[in-house]
């Protein structure tokens, strides 16, 4: 039985997004450093992109998934669930209020360096691409695994940049000399 | 012991080529958006196997039918949608949050960039939501898109559809896509529905007319189902 193909997300999909509750990802209670993540989506022209669907995906501060494949995914924490989303706005951008992810778990090797999964999605995008936003004040991202599998010169895509503490810029540029690295996983 | 086999399910298949639409450039606004580099092929660690898994908030008991979230009924043809979410190997996708917005019968989107001069239907919105239900089926009572104009290139204009977005088990299965409607004559000239490369796949997004789904005197009947991506399975002794 074959995969039902992806058609782009087109320029509507604010409609159904607004039937959404607005998106909180912390509350007093969330346990972690609190961090914001502040970014602009470009086209290969340097242009701003007013119309994306920027997702995010992140284990909670002790590194573990609100989800049952992860092993600890019962005890993750109950004010914490992972999932943010974006509609880019006039000038290309989006924002998260949310925490930093703990290292996550890699059965048989050195754990991941704290990571958020990003997803990406426009009119003019007729799939979705996807890659991971790492941060600048982690030295393990020198041994991660999947970090190490970027190109020395592309790596630096996927890191986010602290702009003042606890704030951090993550451009995604989908075309151009600093194209984001994007993945097939 | 062979008793003692367990199956643990593995990684996620690789879709293969031809499903998912490379850039196209009949498509104009790809040219600037796709990458250009090739994609860095990763493994499946935790954090692409696990998801958002929903609902993450409630349900509305009117969000699935979009004709019954105004005061009075849209103007258009009332269509009953049913389907059934599963994976590539036939298993049901349970418990998913799926999420539709289209254009009304006029063919315009309740959307502020939307500049078709066609009429807003002050009596719909055009989003619902629902969540599959134990066995994977899901249902959604609206009327039938019209056509709309776009600015692709000289005359053009899309085929009905109904955007869909969901989530599946994990990172990796979300899917955002378009369900067409059979025998519509734009389909063959329409960049986006063409740009599946493989024919059989772009079949796969065209509902089918199901007399048996229609509620007589009242409204017509679709059904369209829907393929996540499926996982090998791992035999682990134990
Ligand atoms: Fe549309």
């Amino acid at each position: 039985m074959g995969v039902s193909p992806f058609q782009t997300v087109g320029p509507y999909f604010d409609i159904f997004l607004r039937r959404r509750v607005p998106l909180v990802m912390v509350t007093s209670e969330t346990p972690g450093q609190r961090i914001a993540i502040d970014g602009v989506l470009y086209d290969g022209a340097g242009t701003v992109i007013p119309d994306g669907l920027v997702e995010i995906w992140q284990a909670d501060a002790e590194g573990r998934y609100a989800h049952p494949e992860d092993p600890r995914g019962a005890s993750a924490d109950p004010t914490f669930y992972g999932y943010g989303w974006r509609h880019t706005d006039a000038a290309g951008a989006f924002h998260f209020d949310t925490i930093k992810p703990g290292p996550i778990a890699l059965p048989g090797g050195d754990p991941q360096a704290p990571h958020i999964m990003v997803s990406v999605m426009a009119r003019g995008i007729l799939t979705r691409f996807i890659t991971r936003l790492y941060f600048d004040d982690e030295a393990a991202n020198a041994r991660d695994a999947v970090l190490q599998l970027v190109p020395e010169a592309r790596r630096h895509t996927l890191i986010a940049r602290t702009t003042s503490p606890g704030v951090y810029q993550f451009d995604v540029r989908l075309q151009g000399s600093d194209e984001t690295a994007f993945f097939d996983a | 012991m062979a008793e003692d086999i367990s199956i643990k399910p593995g990684p996620y298949r690789r879709v293969p080529p031809g499903v998912h639409p490379p850039a196209d450039p009949a498509y104009r606004s790809t040219v600037l958006r796709h990458p250009k580099e090739p994609l860095i092929v990763i493994p499946q660690t935790l954090s692409e196997l696990t998801g958002p898994v929903f609902p993450y908030d409630r349900i509305g008991p009117l969000d699935h039918d979009l004709t019954r979230q105004h005061a009075g009924q849209p103007i258009g043809e009332r269509m009953i949608l049913e389907g059934h979410v599963r994976d590539e190997d036939g298993r049901p996708v349970p418990d998913t949050l799926v999420e539709i917005w289209q254009a009304n019968a006029s063919g315009r989107y309740a959307h502020k960039i939307d500049a078709h001069d066609a009429p807003l239907d002050p009596n719909f919105s055009g989003a619902g939501r629902t969540v599959t239900d134990s066995e994977g089926w899901y249902r959604f009572v609206t009327i039938v898109p019209g056509h709309y104009p776009w600015g692709n290139h000289y005359n053009a204009w899309r085929p009905n559809h109904i955007h869909f977005s969901l989530f599946g088990p994990s990172f990796l299965t979300r899917l955002v896509t378009q369900m067409y409607f059979p025998g519509d004559p734009l389909q063959p000239i329409d960049p986006i529905f063409n740009s599946i490369p493989d024919p059989e796949a772009r079949q796969r997004l065209i509902a089918a007319f199901d007399i048996g789904l229609t509620s007589p005197d009242w409204a017509l009947g679709f059904r369209w189902d829907i393929i996540l991506r499926g996982r090998n399975a791992t035999p682990m002794e134990k």
